[in-house]
């Protein structure tokens, strides 16, 4: 097993190669997803129609 | 140039979004298989190389994502020359959304390259090989595009321009390549050439394509996933979208 | 009558420059004190001082490695010596241009401003056959001179009269593309306030075909070879350039504008 990580001696090459690749392969997946979600959020509230209490009177302006 | 007619539906930001949303989970599903079977195939099963060793290893990570970096940037210029020529704005939202993937996989394609380069040529940064310094000179292109279209504040203008320059970028790209692979032939080569023999091995042949195919699954996922967030953000307020975000919500 | 209307703002681009001679005497100014700086930047015990030397550091390169003559680097005593000609071509190349990006944000933001660019775009007359008369102007103003100041700084590299004109004549096949490059870049910025170094970011990359052409012919010319490989490259990007860029610097300065 540890011969499997030593790589022949060059783990740290394989490793951190593969590391970055992944690294960039969840970074890719997580942006496009937390970017999706937010804009949805962003879209749903303001799509509701405003509360009556935080509606701005004319009082107030 | 007349579009064909049933092209005409890919510019409806509604049937675009309901199509996304059915693709992305399939595309998702294979990119994570394909990874999955061609990373365990590339560094478990696939035999060691005669000349390099262990290291050899990284080609199936390395030459996978440079190929994503070149064809995120034609799929970049490609879509925004559309948009551009028939004022289709979900093209640019398609071009949009493929320049970040790009940068970060163009980025990835070089750092893999000069950890790559480190075992087998001695150095991190070998100049007998063009092929990094053309990921540089990729890397440069994306990241003035991206900054070209952040200097704007009207979205409309942003789109237009760079799509200007996206096309700009993809005629000079072959030109590019080429100055610097004939470059390189004024140096020594490197000794030692990464991509093995010109016929590869079937079995290291076989993991090679897989993962290629994973990472073009994975690419066009992301690039649905992107462009579903984009029309969201563009098409704020329309209809349409209201009542897809009540339907979510219930 | 296009031919008129496009020597007209040609005229009229020249009588304007004249007017401002900072427009394009400072990218000059800025050339001259690259050029004349970078040495500085070098201990002066690490480069040969004449001709002979770098000879001799190439032979002792060859004895020893294999690289080729003109060596950017040999090794004499376990010291690094640079070939003081060889940087000097690399200097002057980056110095044009670096010096052909400064002040570019002004070359089509007066006329954007003062009302004049619509006029231009709403003319009868193909608005890409004004922007080749604009572009040619500024070539005048901007590329011309730098052709003949080079073969001067080529003294202070110590290259042969013979290089120094092959690096104006190297110059004189890239600065149309190098102009029209960097027009590109400044046609996409033309709405955005201070730009310049955007601009930078988008022209580099896109001009190191003619950096590595550029370079190649003057090395070769020092080498005393035959630099028409390069040459041709080099005139067939300018080729390119000059005959597909004008479109693209009409439809940014139209989307900029509209």
């Amino acid at each position: 097993m540890s011969e499997f990580f030593s790589m022949g001696g060059n783990g740290a090459y394989v490793w951190s190669a593969y590391g970055i690749t992944l690294g960039v392969l969840i970074w890719n997946v997580w942006a496009a997803r937390s970017r999706l979600k937010r804009n949805l959020r962003l879209a749903a509230r303001d799509g509701e129609p405003e509360p009556e209490g935080r509606r701005p009177r004319v009082s107030q302006l | 140039m007349k579009l064909p007619i049933w092209f005409h539906r890919f510019g409806s930001p509604p049937y675009v979004y309901g199509l996304a949303n059915t693709l992305a989970p399939w595309l998702a599903g294979i990119a994570l298989i394909l990874l999955a079977v061609g990373g365990f195939w590339g560094l478990v099963i696939a035999p060691t190389e005669r000349t390099q060793g262990e290291v050899y290893r990284i080609l199936y990570i390395h030459p996978q994502t440079a190929y994503i970096s070149m064809m995120a940037y034609t799929v970049m210029a490609v879509a925004a020359g559309i948009g551009f020529i028939w004022r289709i704005k979900l093209a640019h939202a398609v071009a949009v959304s493929a320049a970040p993937i790009g940068a970060s996989f163009t980025f990835c394609a070089l750092a893999t390259g000069a950890i790559w380069g480190r075992p087998t040529w001695g150095t991190y940064w070998e100049w007998g090989d063009p092929r990094l310094m053309f990921e540089l000179l990729l890397l440069f292109l994306y990241l003035g595009y991206l900054a070209l279209r952040a200097a704007f504040d009207d979205r409309d203008k942003a789109d237009r321009v760079s799509a200007v320059l996206a096309v700009v970028g993809i005629v000079n790209v072959p030109i590019i390549h080429y100055s610097v692979l004939w470059w390189n032939t004024l140096h020594q080569g490197p000794t030692i050439s990464r991509l093995g023999s010109p016929a590869m091995d079937t079995s290291m042949l076989i993991p090679f394509l897989i993962m290629v195919a994973g990472f073009t699954a994975l690419f066009f996922w992301i690039l649905l996933r992107r462009l579903q967030a984009e029309i969201v953000e563009r098409e704020h307020g329309t209809r349409w979208l209201q009542s897809l975000v009540r339907e979510g919500a219930a | 009558m296009p031919f008129d209307a496009v020597s007209l703002i040609f005229r009229r681009d020249l009588r304007l420059a004249f007017r401002r001679p900072s427009d394009w005497g400072i990218p000059l100014l800025f050339f001259i004190a690259v050029s004349a700086m970078f040495p500085l930047a070098l201990s002066p015990d690490r480069f040969g001082t004449g001709v002979g030397e770098t000879v001799v550091a190439a032979a002792d390169a060859e004895a020893g490695g294999g690289d080729e003559a003109g060596a950017i680097e040999a090794s004499v005593a376990g010291r690094p010596l640079y070939g003081l000609q060889s940087l000097g071509i690399a200097v002057l190349w980056m110095a044009a241009l670096l010096s052909s990006l400064m002040g570019l944000d002004r070359l089509f933001l007066n006329d954007v401003e003062d009302g004049s660019m619509e006029q231009l775009m709403l003319s009868p007359v193909p608005f890409i056959a004004l922007v080749y008369g604009k572009l040619a102007a500024h070539w005048l103003v901007s590329g011309l001179p730098l052709i003949v100041l080079v073969p001067v700084f080529g003294l202070i590299y110590q290259l042969p009269l013979a290089t120094s004109l092959m690096l104006a004549f190297a110059l004189l096949l890239a600065t149309p593309a190098l102009t029209v490059l960097v027009a590109i870049g400044a046609a996409l910025t033309v709405s955005l306030r201070g730009a310049a170094a955007i601009i930078g970011l988008l022209v580099l990359p896109l001009a190191s075909p003619i950096l590595i052409f550029g370079a190649r012919a003057t090395v070769l010319a020092l080498d005393a070879e035959s630099a028409a490989g390069p040459l041709y490259f080099i005139a067939s990007l300018a080729m390119l350039a000059v005959s597909l860029g004008p479109i693209a610097i009409a439809a940014a300065l139209r989307v900029s504008l509209e």
